[in-house]
């Protein structure tokens, strides 16, 4: 069922933008619209652009913000999400609490 | 002859007759008119609306969602530009896990449960769940739980919630340390038997909140409170007080609540949140009161009647959650697994409900998210 309204309607998740739109959701509580201009914005795309694998796949691999293949050298997990902070201009926790504050 | 047979079955549609091939709440496949269609359509939102309080789906709408129900496609999906975010509940653990409902029984970690919905099911949001998905059996397995937050946010990129049930049915004997309030109800005992559920309250806001204090520090980007509501009131004010002290005290972090059902019960029926009362409050108003408690989403939960069409239940869950849409402050991701918003009552949904389900909840009751 989650492949299902996935493909329904998703965005995607890494393959595109579904997670950095999400992110706005939840840490802004911004609706849907504002929040797929916010990131449109941040990216530098339109927001049409935001669904388009062959565009996402580009620019998450220019930003270092994580794709859905695991490519040797890419930024995964926490730095992923690190760079992530700054794009957005937004503070993600589990940067802060398994990474800023682990470090001296 | 044959041909124009086959033609008709690719196609879900039998031109003689104009049936459509559709389902009932439980699922099972039905043959209705493009009239029994619409009359469904029709006394589902009414049944809705006049519920509510709220607008009935206007004539354009009914077009909209009939339109969508006839097509002969299996699978439909929404227009180009149209994609929401999507955010999960407990689905993360079902590629193992088995609670006597749904579970794959493949064996893997929920790490890699994880993962899977991350990189291979492309959802923009995962989530970290217990096997008994209710805070109370969480907290003497904490630990374990924080440890498990910890390796999956060093190993995925989406958010990842901590995702639990208030479940305050679980603070009633022989469960738990309070008397049961039904059973105290039937010995007409209705003095103890609301202050039972009271005390439930407290006991369950405290530990929803110790729980997820341990969570945020372990990384977790926030918490899913799912079927809030579903042991009534109380159970709603638990979550509502439980969210208001973690956003004081987590300015960033992202909180979620899903409700259990359309309507809050009373099972207290005095209780209050900030001077609303919540016995039978509807997802327009429930909404708003979890924007005000520092909520991040709101998920309605639209139950699905068996008895009735899909084509009466998805109108009826569109309408309700459409008022919500309009009137919540906070983006809405309404609830569309098994049984709710519109989607039939199964363990396997057929595939061709849930995507239209899921067309007319973004492009008619427009959500921000499922």
């Amino acid at each position: 069922m989650p492949i299902a309204h996935s493909h329904a309607s998703g965005m995607k998740g890494l393959r595109t933008a579904g997670d950095l739109v999400a992110r706005m959701q939840c840490s802004k509580n911004m609706r849907l619209k504002d929040a797929k201009e916010y990131v449109a914005k941040k990216l530098g795309v339109d927001v049409l652009q935001l669904t388009d694998e062959y565009i996402m796949r580009e620019i998450r691999e220019e930003l270092n913000i994580g794709i859905i293949t695991s490519v040797t050298n890419k930024a995964k997990g926490l730095s992923a999400k690190a760079n992530i902070e700054e794009v957005l201009g937004i503070k993600i926790n589990g940067c802060e609490q398994l990474l800023r504050n682990q470090l001296p | 002859m044959q041909a124009k047979e086959l033609s008709e079955r690719i196609n879900g549609v039998n031109q003689m007759t104009t049936e459509y091939y559709t389902r009932m709440g439980d699922g099972r496949r039905v043959v209705q008119t493009r009239e029994q269609i619409y009359e469904d359509l029709i006394a589902g939102t009414s049944v809705g609306a006049d519920l509510a309080s709220v607008s009935d789906l206007t004539a354009d709408e009914i077009d909209k969602m009939a339109e969508i129900i006839m097509d002969p496609s299996i699978f439909v999906s929404v227009g180009r530009g149209k994609e929401v975010a999507l955010s999960m509940d407990g689905g993360t653990i079902r590629i193992d896990a088995d609670q006597g409902n749904s579970g794959c029984g493949i064996p893997a970690s929920r790490l890699i449960g994880l993962m899977t919905h991350e990189r291979v099911f492309c959802q923009d949001t995962i989530e970290l769940g217990h096997i008994d998905y209710s805070f109370k059996p969480v907290k003497p397995i904490v630990s374990h739980e924080c440890q498990n937050m910890e390796v999956i946010q060093q190993n995925t990129i989406v958010p990842v919630f901590y995702g639990a049930m208030p479940n305050m049915g679980l603070y009633y004997t022989p469960d738990g340390p309070y008397s049961n309030p039904s059973d105290l109800m039937r010995a007409f005992k209705i003095e103890e038997a609301l202050l039972s559920v009271e005390k439930s309250v407290e006991h369950l806001t405290r530990d929803m909140v110790w729980v997820m204090q341990k969570l945020m520090a372990s990384g977790s980007d926030g918490v899913n409170f799912d079927t809030a509501g579903a042991a009534g009131d109380g159970d709603f004010l638990a979550t509502l007080q439980a969210c208001a002290q973690l956003r004081a005290e987590f300015p960033e972090m992202y909180i979620e609540i899903g409700m259990a059902g359309e309507s809050v019960l009373g099972m207290h029926g005095s209780l209050e949140y900030k001077g609303t009362t919540l016995a039978g409050l509807w997802p327009h108003e429930q909404a708003k009161l979890c924007a005000k408690a520092g909520s991040n989403l709101y998920g309605p939960a639209i139950n699905t009647n068996t008895g009735k069409s899909f084509a009466w239940n998805l109108a009826r869950a569109v309408t309700f959650t459409k008022a919500a849409v309009l009137e919540s402050p906070i983006p809405v991701h309404v609830n569309m697994g098994m049984g709710v918003g519109g989607v039939p009552m199964l363990e396997t949904p057929p595939i061709d409900a849930v995507t239209r389900a899921n067309k007319a909840m973004v492009e008619i009751a427009g959500v921000d998210g499922i």
